[in-house]
């Protein structure tokens, strides 16, 4: 018995959030008693990196090296997850809630005939039956999911777990998929990745900026800030939309949840849509000259001032400390 | 070419979310509903293919008889024609096997949706109804250009985007900048009253994950104000009381 975890990769290192969903499965199987944790790494990766999954809780490595799987190719992802959860007679997959994710396991539910659960905020209540609680109105409410089929698939939304460290190195063994045409019928032509930042959806920390900024060349103070705090940049609707940060660093209900430890949102007035998309992080400060603006009722810690005089200071005070 | 543009009925992004029925039901009283924002952005896109190739363009959702002025909505901004399919929407997967059949039924070229509703978020559906009907599935995408057969995607992934080639027929979750929202111009009301709209039984009542019961988050303590001149007091605050730095 086992549980598969569908590991996601970013050049060739195993995502964050992956690791969490390893931690997670490990606390499942230890509750449900379904054994070891099993992942799954697709396309080229670094071998030492597969090794160190391990030490967020899986005992073995499933290593499918084919390098048509590096780039996330769903439906061909979806055929190589369905073979090595069948080929391990797992009935539990687990994986990290991601855009990549949502498309893979969707169809390894209908593949599997599994019931997949997206949005999972902590391990299942087993008291009476199975019932999964998750993460719905984007952040507003939970529902309590009760499941019955046998084969399970859990998404996990960021910070369900705490990340495990303990684990020794998993074996990695190489792990053969058959794979057709037709799993390649879509090409992948390029991709365009900004390269050396955090990403947003994985940042602990997340730094953003609205319209309170003024201009796009004023984001330099906003990038000291968050390369001090080791964070990611995001941006509010606005700002993505008159094109001062690129979409993928817009922060809310249609753009990107995060669910960061810490989240510092300079010059945001704090729209319920903004809102939507940063109501799971731990710790909320906003910094913003108008002491009515509505993201001060949604924060833990708030400073009433200018972004400008306000952000140097506060670069400065975490840099000498 | 044949465009199916899949709709949800969704509390308006600024509801305020509560539930009655001892926590089983949303409470809908003075909850405004709308077009899905993310679907909003499929019928847009749907609307400007189906006026630059040409063909038809059908509007559909799962649900009651309260979301028919939603699907009214989505003739005035442009469709066809509408179907709904009269049952609550239970879970991702009743609702994707209503939609795989329909599209089935209907021999469509390309199947447009939101990313995700904006209620239960799962973001299942479109990945679900392409592996129902064998056809490839692609998510998030916000950009897609059809030529012949052939269509020209570009799909958000984290940090960026990549750039998808495939054939039609296939499945698509969308999101901004794919196309401009529409708003309905009052030509468009008025036509959209007398657009067809089929009402269909579902053809399965199959569910995998439907919720039972729900819960809302405990209530967020006040906003602790730091002088703008002591912001060594928020970094201590940040390191001793949240414990985040």
């Amino acid at each position: 018995m086992a549980i598969l975890v569908y590991l996601e990769q970013a050049a060739g290192k195993v995502k964050s959030t992956s690791l969490e969903a390893v931690s997670f499965a490990k606390a499942l199987a230890q509750k449900t008693g379904e054994g070891e944790v099993v992942a799954l790494a697709l396309g080229t990766m670094d071998a030492s990196e597969l090794a160190k999954v391990g030490k967020a809780g899986a005992s073995k490595v499933l290593y499918a090296s084919d390098p048509r799987l590096t780039e996330g190719v769903i439906q061909a992802h979806a055929s190589a997850t369905a073979q090595a959860f069948k080929s391990l007679g797992a009935k539990t997959l687990v994986l990290a809630k991601s855009s990549l994710g949502d498309a893979v396991s969707a169809r390894l539910a209908i593949k599997l005939d599994a019931a997949l659960v997206s949005n999972v905020v902590e391990l299942p209540d087993l008291s009476s039956g199975y019932v999964v609680k998750r993460s719905i109105y984007t952040g507003k409410a939970f529902a309590f999911t009760p499941v019955a089929k046998e084969n399970k698939i859990l998404a996990i939304k960021k910070n369900a777990i705490e990340l495990s460290k303990e684990g020794v190195d998993a074996s990695v063994e190489s792990c053969s998929v058959s794979l057709t045409d037709v799993d390649f019928a879509s090409k992948i032509t390029s991709t365009e990745r900004a390269s050396g930042q955090i990403l947003l959806p994985e940042a602990d920390v997340v730094v953003s900026g609205g319209r309170g900024m003024k201009g796009p060349e004023n984001w330099g103070m906003l990038e000291e800030l968050a390369s001090t705090l080791g964070a990611a940049t995001g941006c509010s609707k606005p700002v993505s939309d008159i094109g001062w940060r690129p979409h993928h660093e817009h922060v809310g209900q249609t753009g990107v949840k995060v669910a960061p430890s810490l989240y510092v949102a300079v010059g945001i007035s704090g729209a319920i849509q903004h809102l939507a998309g940063v109501n799971s992080s731990k710790c909320i400060v906003v910094i913003n000259k108008d002491p009515e603006a509505p993201f001060f009722k949604a924060a833990d810690y708030g400073i009433v001032g200018d972004a400008f005089e306000v952000i140097p200071k506060l670069t400065a005070a975490l840099k000498a400390q | 070419m044949k465009i199916l543009v899949c709709i949800t009925h969704v509390p308006d992004t600024t509801s305020k979310i509560q539930f009655t029925a001892n926590n089983t039901k949303l409470d809908t009283a003075g909850v405004q509903f709308i077009i899905g924002p993310y679907d909003d952005y499929a019928l847009a896109r749907a609307v400007e293919l189906r006026d630059e190739t040409g063909g038809t363009l059908t509007a559909v959702n799962v649900g009651e008889a309260e979301t028919e002025p939603t699907l009214r909505k989505a003739l005035a901004i442009g469709a066809d024609d509408a179907i709904r399919v009269n049952s609550f929407p239970k879970d991702s997967y009743f609702v994707a096997k209503q939609l795989a059949h329909i599209a089935k039924e209907g021999s469509y070229d390309l199947i447009l949706m939101g990313r995700e509703s904006i209620d239960f978020n799962g973001g299942m559906v479109h990945g679900m109804v392409g592996e129902l009907l064998g056809i490839p599935s692609f998510s998030p995408v916000m950009k897609l250009d059809v030529e012949g057969k052939r269509v020209s995607m570009a799909r958000e992934i984290e940090g960026g985007k990549e750039y998808v080639e495939a054939q039609l027929p296939l499945v698509a979750g969308c999101q901004e900048p794919i196309a401009e929202w529409k708003i309905p111009n009052m030509r468009g009301i008025m036509s959209a009253r007398t657009k067809p709209l089929t009402v269909v039984e579902p053809v399965s009542q199959e569910t995998q994950a439907e919720a039972a019961s729900f819960q809302l988050p405990a209530a967020k303590g006040s906003v602790k104000l730091i002088d703008k001149d002591q912001v060594g007091e928020l970094v201590r605050l940040l390191k001793v009381e949240a414990k985040v730095l």
